[in-house]
């Protein structure tokens, strides 16, 4: 359905008052059409979402309503001194609340607005509030409250469970919220949500603009600024700024071998290398904080030129990275290596290329970054996609077409978590006491929660006060209890305290303090003492560092260095002189391959004709797959069968993400197993599944032993799923943010953090027990709602599951194919390793390649 | 998936490791108890009973179901080894009021398990004062043969204790994994806490150098079908 595009209709003369137009003629501006619909929406009383590209003046256009307001009210009006029958004399309060996904934005929008402010000699207090804020302003904040309120979701929460909730908001006229299309996305989404269902009851006049990029699905996002009425649907309404001319996005053609697998692009080294010394600024992404790693020592080997290149991800340390992005805003660098550290926030300076390295995964994630280059309007963004291998060059194609064609794939809207739900329930029994029928009806208006069943919530408010468990042992240690009248209430004030200090819907991966000492001169395993203290070089998962034994080598802040011991939250490293260190494989911007792109991408090999705009290479090798085997259909499923060395292997060709690869690998091989195919492993990549095996699989299914339609039955999602969720860690690791987001266990205590491990360990045992005894429990629901989505792609299983019944062709071949080339590649793999491993894989590379090949 | 020698291997029962302390051979039951078969001699340490409900009173609301899943799988190898004698080796309840706080039905589980063998409560440091309705005996410490049985180990020859909830991190080819284990070095045991909701402490930890002084001994892991002994050198 196509959005409203709004025209202006007045005269921009009549929508901004004199101050305002002297101020853009001096600036020697005029206001863009956009700016001026936000003000014709803001005078028609309706909340607006303003869909525009970075570089459009989106901030400015968000706050003019609120500017122009605040101008023409006389000081007198707006700050006049009430008395809240406190005996304190306070001010009225916020006019305007902004809300952005960072911190950092926040900080930096409220410098960009004191700007036109002062400018224009505007009576307007501009403040920030985010978890670096001090206790003294927080303080006045709360009593003397600024006109414009710049923070996060976090603090808004904060900010409505105090009892200060009430006069801070019931004055609030309007709520700016930044990023909005990446805000949504997750469960900071739903507690934004949350807290605007509250601020809708607060300040029933208040009035929203959502500031967002391109996203699928506009109609949908609008909905999240306005109060849903129950029974039908209700969107704000959509400002398009168009104008953006359309980026040129190219995909390298490599002068080198395409690798079949592997995700470095190592082969295209120096081409990148080129494209930095062509250019004035250059950004680099990369999908993995590995890869940044790797990628930033490979490049500073070959900077014969010594260009400034500087690396930026997120374990690295803050002032670490603020240096890079102050350099970056200054115009030092020439290049930066990083991974979606830099997907969002504010304009570094004179960027005029973006590379992106390996998968794009999704057309809007890819038209985000591409968007980082080159923030006039007017003048198109330059990209280059590097594919790292040759599935990847299938991958980029697509993505190109659908930049061409201005096709979004950002995720539909979220159904509201109810583990984000407990916590606010229990923030709002801190603030004001509440009615389960008005605090249900009040959740409802969220987007997210509109459709949000009875039941459940009475779950959750169940959950909040005694646990929620059929065994009633608990009623005595209620955390939120009942008053005469029904209204509920916090049971005492620790609870509160607790609340206050686990707000917040982020869970971090454990993460430990990296140190650089010097290192100990005998080889691994000593136990002497080392040096403490050393400088920190940033912050590294503790799950990596588990995996790793005293003297292994990894990469990490740009130098390789050398793991010496490990001392509580400190991991001390010394500098080490090899070149092929173990490189990390830590987590952070490992996103899927987007459905759409996974569409785009099978209907490309469907149509051998598109193949004419692949590389020679990428051409001969489908040309050979449709020889030797068959290249998939849009909508059917490929599975081949074949012998190698002593084993069996089945590959199937999804195309569905990693995630749900893994998910699909884990329940067919326990089915093979019953089908006494004798599986031994199982390996997944983002196009295709392998799974090896004793059983010779193409003499069963000839014989007709193994049924594919079987195997491959949607059914699997039941108890096969069933009996594997009892025992996944994946699933631990999902139940273990459900019960730290909904506060079963507290992340932070009083008394400084005690050992994160212990947590850890702790909610599996809990996991063990309340799935074995009390398994349909609203945590346990909460979690599997995530693992749909999440870790294990459950919706995405189950849809390729039914698209793919009865569309099964099997091919039985007498070796490889060289569409199984690169997942077959991926076995023995589970570790990324330096050169020395690659070299490995080179080798077993060939040989699978000549076998293929013939 | 991970190095280390596995002890059972000629068609023995996978579930039990042989542990020999002080000449006296022991099997080490994938569940985390001890059986000495001679004896007919079951010992469980740190079962923790109530640890739930224990953490309930301070607003951490945990499923309260802790304590019957702990009597569930104490009654499955209870009924595997069928043992003349149990001994708990101390900490059997997570505070001194966690026997009030036991359900009827469990106490009526607790009751069953007794039903024909001999029961011997040790005290330990949660539990110094065991209740006296539950049945059985109750002891600070117990020897036979040249075997004592006590709650905190001190490192003795012969002796068999828990206390530590010993568990050890095995890891390889940038993966790991950490179960709880039996600690010992032929002299002296130590073994996993049995309850539930009952967390670990790595065998690295200085405790355990206190009490095998040479650092060799050896852990024996519970694996999800087989317990695997690691020396403990190996772990993390």
């Amino acid at each position: 359905m196509p959005p409203r595009i709004l025209k202006i209709p007045a005269e921009p003369a009549t929508l901004l008052p004199d101050r305002f137009n002297a101020w853009f003629a001096a600036r020697g501006w005029s206001p863009r059409e956009h700016q001026l619909a936000l003000l014709e929406k803001a005078r028609e009383d309706v909340s607006a979402l303003l869909i525009a590209p970075t570089g459009a003046g989106k901030t400015l256009a968000g706050f003019l309503p609120t500017l122009v307001e605040l101008s023409s009210a006389s000081t007198a009006s707006t700050k006049s001194v009430v008395s809240t029958g406190r005996s304190v004399q306070r001010s009225a309060g916020l006019h305007t609340l902004y809300i952005s996904p960072l911190k950092a934005l926040a900080v930096d929008i409220a410098r960009n607005l004191e700007r036109p402010i002062a400018e224009m000699g505007l009576p307007i207090k501009v403040e920030t509030r985010t978890g670096d804020t001090p206790v003294s302003r927080r303080q006045r904040q709360r009593r003397y409250p600024p006109d414009i309120l710049l923070t996060t979701p976090e603090q808004l929460a904060l900010l409505l469970s105090s009892d200060d909730a009430p006069f801070l908001f019931s004055s609030l006229k309007r709520i700016v919220l930044d990023e909005l299309h990446a805000l949504v996305t997750s469960k900071r989404g739903d507690l934004l949500s949350l807290g605007l269902a509250r601020l809708w009851r607060l300040a029933p006049e208040v009035r929203a603009i959502g500031l967002s990029a391109t996203v699928a699905e506009p109609d949908q996002l609008a909905r999240v600024l306005v109060p849903q009425p129950g029974g039908k649907e209700a969107a704000a309404d959509i400002v398009i700024a168009g104008g953006a001319a359309p980026p040129l996005v190219e995909m390298l053609d490599t002068r080198e071998r395409l690798p079949w697998a592997g995700h470095s692009a190592r082969h295209a080294l120096a081409e990148v290398y080129d494209l930095i010394k062509q250019n004035k600024t250059t950004l680099v992404f990369v999908n993995t904080r590995s890869q940044a790693e790797m990628l930033f020592q490979d490049l500073w080997r070959m900077n014969d030129d010594g260009l400034a290149i500087a690396l930026h991800h997120g374990s690295l340390d803050v002032a670490q990275r603020r240096k890079v992005e102050d350099a970056m805003s200054a115009g030092r660098l020439r290049g930066v290596v990083c991974t979606s550290s830099l997907d969002l926030g504010v304009d570094w300076g004179d960027v005029d290329l973006v590379v992106n390295i390996g998968a794009p995964k999704g057309s809007s994630r890819l038209m985000q970054r591409i968007g980082r280059a080159n923030h006039r309007l007017d003048e198109a963004s330059r990209a280059v996609l590097v594919p790292a291998n040759r599935f990847e060059v299938l991958e980029c194609r697509a993505a190109i077409d659908a930049i061409a064609e201005n096709a979004q794939d950002t995720p539909p809207l979220r159904t509201g978590a109810l583990d984000v739900l407990a916590q606010h329930v229990l923030g709002r029994a801190c603030g004001e006491p509440f009615f389960s029928d008005d605090l249900y009806a009040e959740v409802r208006t969220a987007a997210p929660y509109a459709g949000l069943a009875r039941q459940d919530f009475d779950d959750v408010v169940d959950f909040v006060a005694t646990g929620g468990y059929a065994l009633k042992t608990y009623e005595r240690f209620a955390r939120i209890k009942q008053d005469k009248q029904g209204r509920w209430r916090v049971a005492n004030p620790k609870v509160r305290q607790s609340y206050r200090l686990n707000v917040g819907t982020i869970v971090e991966e454990p993460m430990l303090k990296v140190r650089l000492v010097r290192g100990r001169s005998t080889g691994s395993g000593s136990t002497g003492a080392i040096a403490r203290g050393g400088r920190v070089l940033g912050e590294i998962e503790e799950y990596f560092i588990e995996g790793l034994t005293a003297g292994d080598t990894f990469v990490f802040g740009g130098e390789v260095v050398r793991y010496e011991a490990l001392a509580e939250d400190q991991v001390y490293v010394s500098r080490a002189n090899d070149k092929d260190p173990k490189v990390p494989s830590y987590m952070g911007g490992k996103f899927p391959l987007s459905t759409y792109l996974a569409e785009r991408v099978r209907r490309l090999l469907d149509n051998s004709r598109a193949w004419n705009g692949l590389p020679e290479q990428v051409r001969d090798w489908l040309s050979l797959q449709k020889d030797v085997s068959s290249v998939p259909g849009v909508r059917e499923l490929l599975v081949e069968t074949f012998p190698r060395g002593s084993k069996h292997y089945l590959i199937c060709y999804p195309f569905e993400g990693r995630l749900a690869h893994q998910t699909l690998g884990m329940l067919l091989t326990r089915r093979l197993e019953r089908m006494r195919a004798r599986p031994l492993g199982f390996v997944a990549n983002e196009y295709a599944v392998a799974i090896w095996g004793l059983g010779d699989a193409s003499f069963m299914i000839r014989n007709g032993e193994l049924d594919l339609d079987a195997l491959f039955n949607p059914d699997m999602l039941g108890d096969d799923l069933e009996a594997w969720l009892a025992e996944s860690a994946l699933m631990k690791r999902t139940f273990r943010n459900c019960a730290l987001i909904s506060g079963l266990i507290e992340r932070r205590f009083t008394s400084e953090d005690k050992s994160r491990r212990q947590v850890l360990f702790s909610t599996d045992l809990v996991y063990d027990v309340l799935h074995k005894h009390q398994g349909d429990h609203v945590l346990l629901r909460a979690a599997r709602a995530d693992a749909a989505t999440g870790l294990l792609d459950l919706r995405r299983l189950g849809g390729m599951l039914a698209r793919i019944q009865g569309r099964i062709t099997h091919r039985e071949l007498d070796h490889v194919s060289p569409l199984a080339v690169p997942v077959m590649l991926e076995i023995g793999r589970e570790s990324v390793y330096g050169e020395a491993a690659d070299e490995l894989l080179a080798e077993a590379a060939d040989e699978l390649v000549k076998e293929a090949m013939g | 998936m991970t190095a280390g020698a596995l002890v059972s291997g000629d068609g023995e029962d996978m579930r039990v490791s042989r542990v020999t302390i002080s000449d006296v051979t022991f099997a080490a039951d994938l569940s985390g108890a001890l059986f000495w078969e001679e004896q007919r001699l079951l010992v469980v340490s740190d079962l923790h009973l109530e640890k739930g409900s224990s953490f309930a009173t301070r607003g951490v609301l945990l499923p309260p179901y802790d304590t019957v899943a702990t009597l569930g799988r104490l009654a499955a190898v209870i009924s595997r080894h069928d043992p003349r004698t149990v001994i708990a080796l101390g900490d059997s309840f997570h505070d001194r009021t966690a026997h009030e706080r036991l359900s009827p039905e469990d106490r009526d589980a607790v009751a069953a398990l007794q039903t024909g063998r001999d029961w011997i409560w040790i005290s330990g440091n949660h539990d110094p004062m065991l209740p006296r309705d539950l049945g059985g005996a109750i002891a600070d410490e117990i020897a036979i043969g040249p075997i004592t049985f006590r709650h905190e180990p001190t490192g003795a020859h012969g002796e068999i204790a828990g206390h530590l909830h010993p568990k050890a991190r095995i890891s390889a080819r940038g993966r790991s994994m950490e179960r709880r284990c039996f600690a010992s070095d032929g002299m002296r045991a130590v073994m996993p806490a049995f309850g539930a909701y009952a967390g670990g402490l790595s065998i690295r930890d200085a405790a355990f150098a206190r009490i095998f002084p040479q650092n060799g001994f050896v852990a024996h892991l519970l694996g999800d079908r087989r317990v695997h002994a690691i020396a403990a050198s190996r772990c993390y």
